[in-house]
């Protein structure tokens, strides 16, 4: 079950009023390894890293993202939101191992 | 793997068993990102540039563009762990529909490929505001740049980050 | 006179004031001191060594030294890449064994409150029980096979089990003459030099806590314990205080023992008590 890699968490406000602008921050276990380096037998480690990172808003594009192998293993993003309605955030986590994760959060906008 | 190969064809350069391995830059058989399925429409062109100028050319479209103070990059003198430098980015921005920041690139100019991340935005993210944690190879500059939906670009200064070996690490 | 000459002398050159009430850091590897009096003493050095830290923030270990690192743990502390290991380790928790009973049943209260207290000697097994060791103990009791230590899921509950004492002061009991020999042991590992570089523990995290070696700030044995498991960059995964040992042990040159050993279960109890005061935080975060 604790494979050490997917299980994204979202942490953001649950309620906003219009306009606010609040901060989204998120974290997803992968190892982004970069494929530069050799594991103990001296064997090349192949590269392992999410590329891209896809936000929508009630399904409104809000944020895409592409990402290399520069990027820390067990990638954190944080990034901000205008709060204008209700509805929910979605992220989308791929890899280029053909993982897929996707994390949810609601907001409540009054 | 046909399929593989064609997805990665998108950026319009030909579909001929030979364009793979400049795609990845000479390296298809020593770098798994080369064998691996790149997720379709990642810019494994940018990606794979080896050099900054390189790198600039083939994302930014241009290598010499004019820092602005509204590009801000916020990252440590020293890094406690290069593996895990925290950055973070904020542009001076109304991000309203008329005037806003699209697209936004992270550098580190020595990396072994040195564009970091590429940010693609919508005037509803209120702020263009990034914080990640990136991978420095060594010591080295980290820099930021913006286009606005206007089609201007502007640069951050570059950062120094001073990334050092650790003397108690294991 | 001799004495008073022999700690003015080394004294000067480790930094600690040339008293002859000054406690030295070797002083505190003395296997005749009781476990209170080991306490009473280490508490007196680090004080002696840096009189402005306030007592509580030696939980901050390296960190407390540079306001620098401080801050770029602070930021890495706005969302820890340790909490996605905490949240595996509660699923793991909640999960019940194939009788239907849940780790819950093995402990206080829960679970709540438990970690603050372990390392523990049982007196039963003449041994000293950490919280991996008790986490296999109750699956074994409940017909389940024990996990091995370093695994994933091992490490996944050991986290989720401290992190509920967090907020808690370690709170290890020494107490009898089986958990005081236990202790004894734990100090003389900690103070025996070993490998190729010839370091005891003490060498560096009580002779030369907040200073620099190469470009890394010396941990301070106080306050150690009260962190792990920890999320490292180094690793880029949580893992516990005796993988850190080991680690320790590697860099000195010395070969690692395996989890959960005999020496690394006393050191560990040695440790933690010496951490007693400084609240649990689970999962840390260092370099």
């Amino acid at each position: 079950m604790a494979d050490n890699i997917g299980n994204p968490m979202i942490r953001m406000a649950n309620s906003a009023k219009k306009g606010e602008v609040v901060e989204v921050r998120s974290l997803i276990m992968n190892p982004m390894t970069t494929g530069l380096t050799k594991d103990k037998e001296g064997k090349p480690i192949p590269a392992h890293f999410i590329q891209t990172v896809s936000v929508t808003f009630d399904n409104a594009k809000l944020l895409d993202i592409d990402w290399s192998t520069a990027v820390s293993a067990n990638p954190y993003l944080a990034f901000k939101m205008r709060a204008e309605k209700s509805g929910t955030l979605k992220m989308v986590w791929k890899d280029n191992q053909n993982g897929v994760w996707s994390a949810e959060s609601k907001l409540t906008v009054s | 793997m046909k399929k593989t190969i064609q997805r990665r064809q998108f950026l319009g350069t030909s579909l001929v068993a030979g364009a793979a391995v400049t795609l990845a830059g000479g390296t298809l058989l020593r770098s798994g990102a080369a064998l691996a399925d790149n997720v379709a429409g990642w810019p494994a062109k940018a990606f794979d540039a080896k050099a900054l100028d390189q790198a600039m050319a083939a994302s930014v479209g241009k290598s010499n563009v004019p820092v602005s103070p509204k590009v801000k990059l916020t990252a440590p003198t020293i890094a406690e762990n290069g593996g895990a430098v925290p950055v973070t980015i904020e542009i001076d921005s109304p991000m309203t529909a008329d005037d806003y920041v699209s697209t936004v690139w992270l550098f580190v100019d020595h990396n072994p490929t040195p564009l970091a991340s590429q940010f693609d935005l919508t005037p509803a993210l209120g702020a263009a505001y990034f914080q990640q944690r990136i991978k420095m190879a060594k010591t080295d500059n980290v820099r930021v740049i913006a286009k606005t939906n206007k089609g201007e670009l502007m640069a951050s200064a570059p950062r120094e980050v001073k990334v050092t070996i650790g003397g108690c690490g294991g | 006179m001799k004495q008073w000459f022999l700690t003015l002398s080394l004294g000067a050159l480790v930094g600690v004031a040339g008293s002859a009430q000054a406690v030295n850091w070797w002083d505190i590897g003395n296997l005749k001191t009781s476990p209170a009096q080991t306490l009473k003493e280490s508490h007196e050095l680090f004080k002696q060594q840096h009189p402005d830290l306030p007592f509580d923030k030696y939980a901050l270990g390296a960190y407390a030294f540079s306001p620098e690192l401080y801050s770029q743990y602070q930021e890495a502390m706005q969302f820890n890449p340790g909490d996605l290991t905490l949240s595996t380790g509660k699923a793991l928790w909640d999960k019940p064994f194939k009788n239907g009973k849940t780790y819950a049943s093995c402990y206080p209260d829960g679970g709540k409150g438990v970690a603050a207290h372990y390392p523990m000697y049982d007196s039963k097994t003449h041994e000293v029980e950490t919280i991996g060791t008790s986490i296999n103990a109750c699956r074994v009791a409940n017909g389940e096979a024990p996990l091995k230590y370093g695994s994933a899921d091992m490490i996944a509950l050991q986290t989720y089990l401290t992190s509920l004492s967090n907020g808690m002061p370690v709170a290890v009991k020494v107490d009898g003459p089986g958990a005081t020999k236990a202790f004894q042991e734990g100090k003389a590992y900690y103070f025996m030099k070993r490998g190729q570089l010839g370091f005891s523990c003490a060498s560096c995290h009580m002779a030369y806590d907040g200073k620099y070696l190469r470009d890394q700030i010396i941990s301070p044995a106080q306050g150690e314990t009260a962190h792990f498991p920890t999320y490292r960059a180094a690793w880029s995964a949580v893992n516990t205080l005796q993988k850190r040992i080991q680690g320790c042990n590697k860099n000195v040159g010395a070969q690692p023992q395996p989890l959960e050993s005999k020496d690394y279960r006393n050191v560990e109890y040695f440790m933690a008590y010496l951490s007693n005061g400084i609240k649990i935080n689970v999962p840390g975060y260092r370099p």
